[in-house]
């Protein structure tokens, strides 16, 4: 469907600029040396061809169907005055530009391209710097984000913006884009049916992607590496996450994927890699984890309140200084048939199922809880002779808390 | 030689020695003698730097001994108990002790006297007590110095083979003049043949030192056994 | 005292010990990688081995050493030789001789693997250094007990207890007392308290390779400190070059003072 309008989008460009839509060329020598006066100048479905320069304009409205193509990347430069270029028509491409400099702004969301209330918009090759919003769609639906590149320079969370923001959207495709040195990459709010597909969310001072009240959503194949935390999906549901990978979201609040308050959502095939903690779960119910890849993290999955009937099956844990951690001693999630690197248990009948079952809580992950300081003692003989105890006879951690078919060897 | 002032040693709750004095002169055999326990080999590995006195001087070829272990050089020493490390085979063991001390020697001759040929690719832990005393008595001889230190150097050796030792020490005698030689031993005999003054130990201090005519002298013994045990028995006495 | 090094040394080589310590390790090594096929996990397993059994190895080779080599302490006093360097040169030679079997034992099997090609190598690298340090460390430990403990069999009970209390009971005072004393600041205690056991220590620095992750968790600035720049790893070295230097220091001391 979204293929679909874009295409549409495509032909009528096309078919506008064979009948009746004209090119018109900004530059320094060109008769129209400004964008404000070209769109001015121009009618619906003309391309705006811009050449290589430097343009200082801040506020380029665009209130009718037009195409701003740039010729080798010209910059327009915003000053630090405000917004940059905002779309407030249906049908608006813009391609290859180099947009520097959005005022920074404590009461209103500068961007350098905002999307109002419109439809089957393209914005793409756009590349951005120093900025405090990225691109900004609001109330916007079935349009495309693709190939952008947004470099920030966020530096105190509270007077930098997001990179791509969805507020109020839906059906809307967020593709190959480079978000970093922002407050969070990709930001969704009330936004519906999203589509967000190999981006590369890196270095952003919050979250690599932030998921508010935002439901149907999916997102493959994407990389989020060191931010403040991966990817946050709070109060939204039925999220697919396939295929993604999380990557060194280290200290003391990061993680690689933050869960709150998350209902029905799916979580197949990630990759959560040195995170200090891989996914964070608070009250999250009927969530599907299967074939994802927990390597080297911290805490591969710390699961806090109340979390009901999450299954945990076929999922890799691999050297993580501690598996799963509970700060409760209830237990109504499934963990079946996972590989864990842990696991010392045997398989004599040769079925590929360790015949002991595998308990992935410690004892010490207990005490650490407790008493931070503690983490110090990690790996001492002392603590393992305490968890092996623990292990035979659980005291503090949850009975039932176990994969009774631990497999041996490891899954995909 | 040999200066020794007011040396006390105290092992545990064992005073050993009291404030012994001894001044050994160059040249000839001396015999430390003395009950068990009576400070002989403490004495000796005094002298040697074994052990560290608490208190008192000791000096060698003139020289304060305190920290110093360059002097050894000048002195052979044949412990009481020869023990060796057990994985070493014999030529092995006269091969490191030559390295160690970068000294000429004269090994060959000693370890044909002894008949020690057949043992010299044997493994040090296999030999005998006896066998394990020739090789003591070889390492112990092979260097030339002028200073001689035998700690009970007949224990274990069959007749023959004392009969060799004691003319290496005549040997070592005559060989130059002013060279001295310090032996303890239990066996009589053995002393009165060879000594030509005896030190006796008793309560950590020199009883008697003289000749062995002198101490019979003293003792009004005729025989040189006896008047050892005397006095012995004299000084348990009194 | 090289000569002596290399005495003890070759008599080390000669000894079925050295042998029986090097094929310990090269089955293991063979076993962890052949058997397993995974090297992140194997070099896990081998820090537990390296944690618990090398400061034992050293401790008990070392006390075996030293009273077993006691006629040849003795033979070596009587020449020309300096106290101290009779004593570091024996010292030495065990250490080096422990050291060398683990590296081997360890490193054969490993390089055979293709441990070059992998990324876990500086890992490797540092649980080695770290083993080495250790032996270095618990060697030197149990010739201070030997030396100042005439009797044979307090001198073995006193450095097993020694390694019983530095490789599990400090530990566990460690924790109760972290637990005890919760409600107060407690991050740089429990660095120095990591500071003064070598096989804490030793553990630290391995931590800093393998569990960074979980490390960072913690939000204690001096921790963070610690942990989150190379000050941790050049404290941890350091202090291991210090508990190397101490014992060593106390042994030549002792071996001034002690008679024979």
């Amino acid at each position: 469907m979204k293929h679909l309008s874009g295409l549409l989008v495509f032909l009528m460009l096309i078919s506008g600029h064979t009948l009746s839509a004209k090119t018109i060329s900004v530059c320094a020598s060109c008769s129209v040396k400004s964008i404000k006066s070209g769109i001015e100048i121009a009618d619906a479905f003309d391309t705006l061809l811009i050449k290589k320069g430097t343009y200082k304009e801040f506020n380029i409205l665009i209130n009718k169907p037009l195409t701003l193509l740039g010729d080798k990347f010209p910059v327009i430069d915003g000053e630090d005055q405000g917004e940059i270029i905002r779309i407030a028509s249906d049908n608006v491409t813009i391609d290859g530009l180099f947009i520097i400099n959005v005022g920074t702004s404590y009461t209103s969301d500068y961007a350098a391209i905002r999307v109002v209330k419109s439809e089957n918009f393209l914005i793409q090759n756009v590349v951005l710097e120093k900025l405090f919003f990225g691109i900004y769609l609001e109330k916007s639906n079935n349009g495309r984000v693709y190939h952008n590149k947004i470099i920030g320079d966020a530096v105190d969370e509270y007077n930098s913006g997001n990179g791509i923001q969805l507020w109020y959207s839906k059906n809307v495709e967020v593709d190959r884009n480079i978000v970093q040195g922002v407050r969070d990459g990709i930001y969704l709010e009330f936004s519906d049916n999203i589509t967000i597909n190999n981006n590369i969310s890196t270095n952003n001072l919050r979250y690599g992607l932030h998921f508010m009240f935002s439901n149907d959503d999916i997102y493959t194949n994407n990389t989020f590496e060191n931010n403040g935390a991966g990817v946050a999906v709070m109060f939204s549901k039925r999220i697919k996450m396939v295929g993604n990978t999380f990557k060194k979201n280290w200290g003391a609040a990061a993680f690689g994927m933050l869960l709150k308050e998350i209902n029905d959502a799916e979580i197949y095939g990630n990759t959560f890699e040195e995170n200090t903690i891989g996914i964070n779960i608070e009250g999250s119910n009927r969530i599907q984890y299967k074939n994802n890849n927990f390597i080297k993290n911290g805490w591969a999955i710390k699961v806090l309140g109340a979390c009901y009937t999450n299954t945990f099956s076929k999922n890799n844990f691999l050297y993580n200084s501690f598996d799963i951690s509970y700060n409760s001693k209830l237990n109504d999630n499934v963990f079946d048939q996972n590989y864990w690197s842990n696991y010392t248990g045997y398989d004599l009948d040769k079925n590929g199922i360790g015949d002991v079952p595998y308990r992935p809580v410690k004892l010490f992950s207990y005490i650490v809880n407790r008493t931070p300081e503690t983490i110090v003692l990690l790996r001492s003989l002392f603590m393992d002779i305490i968890d092996f105890s623990e292990k035979v006879s659980p005291v503090f951690t949850p009975d039932n808390l176990l994969d009774a078919n631990p497999l041996m060897k490891r899954t995909i | 030689m040999i200066q020794v002032q007011g040396l006390h040693k105290k092992f545990s709750k064992n005073q050993v020695l009291t404030g012994l004095d001894l001044d050994i002169e160059n040249g000839g055999i001396f015999a430390i003698l003395g009950p068990n326990g009576s400070g002989k080999t403490t004495l000796i590995k005094i002298i040697l730097g074994m052990v560290i006195a608490d208190k008192g001087a000791v000096s060698v070829f003139g020289k304060p001994i305190k920290n110093k272990w360059k002097y050894r050089q000048e002195i052979k020493y044949l412990p009481q108990i020869a023990n060796f490390p057990s994985n070493l085979r014999v030529r092995e063991l006269i091969r490191m002790i030559k390295d160690l001390r970068q000294q000429t020697s004269e090994e060959e001759q000693l370890i044909e006297l002894f008949g020690l040929k057949p043992f010299l690719d044997k493994k040090l832990a296999t030999l005998s007590g006896g066998t394990k005393q020739k090789v003591n008595i070889v390492l112990a001889f092979m260097f030339d110095s002028p200073l001689l230190i035998l700690d009970e150097p007949t224990t274990g050796l069959d007749p023959s083979a004392l009969i060799s030792l004691k003319e290496l020490i005549q040997k070592e005698k005559e060989k130059e003049k002013g060279k001295t030689i310090l032996v303890t031993s239990h066996i009589m005999q053995f002393v009165e043949e060879v000594a030509d003054e005896i030190v006796y130990l008793l309560e950590g201090k020199i009883y008697f030192r003289g000749s062995i005519s002198e101490l019979m002298e003293k003792t009004t013994q005729t025989d040189f056994e006896h008047a050892i045990a005397a006095i012995a028995t004299k000084t348990t006495n009194a | 005292m090289l000569k002596i090094l290399k005495y003890s040394f070759y008599d080390l080589m000669r000894s079925r010990w050295s042998y029986v310590y090097f094929l310990f390790y090269l089955a293991l090594g063979f076993v962890l990688l052949f058997l397993n096929n995974d090297v992140s996990k194997a070099v896990i397993t081998l820090m537990n081995v390296i944690i618990v059994l090398v400061p034992l190895i050293g401790t008990i080779f070392g006390v075996m050493y030293y009273y077993d080599s006691k006629e040849f302490t003795e033979l070596l006093l009587a020449q020309p030789l300096k106290r101290s360097s009779i004593f570091l040169g024996q010292y030495l030679g065990v250490a080096c001789s422990l050291t060398l079997s683990l590296v081997l034992g360890l490193g054969i099997p490993f390089l055979l693997y293709g441990l070059f090609k992998s990324d876990v190598i500086f890992d490797f690298s540092l649980l080695l250094v770290t083993g080495a340090f250790l032996t270095l460390i618990f060697t030197a430990i149990a010739f201070n007990i030997a030396i100042s403990n005439e009797n044979k069999i307090k001198g073995f009970g006193y450095a097993v207890l020694a390694w019983l209390f530095l490789a599990v009971i400090y530990d566990g005072l460690f924790l109760m007392s972290l637990i005890i004393f919760e409600e107060y600041p407690l991050d740089s205690f429990s660095l120095a308290a990591t500071m003064l056991n070598p096989i804490d220590l030793s553990r630290t620095l391995i931590l800093l390779k393998l569990d960074i992750s979980a490390l960072l968790g913690y939000t204690g600035a001096v921790f963070k400190q610690f942990f989150g720049t190379n000050q941790g790893l050049i404290i941890a070295i350091l202090m291991l070059i210090l508990w190397t230097v101490l014992p060593v220091w106390r042994l030549v001391y002792k071996s001034k003072k002690k008679d024979f």
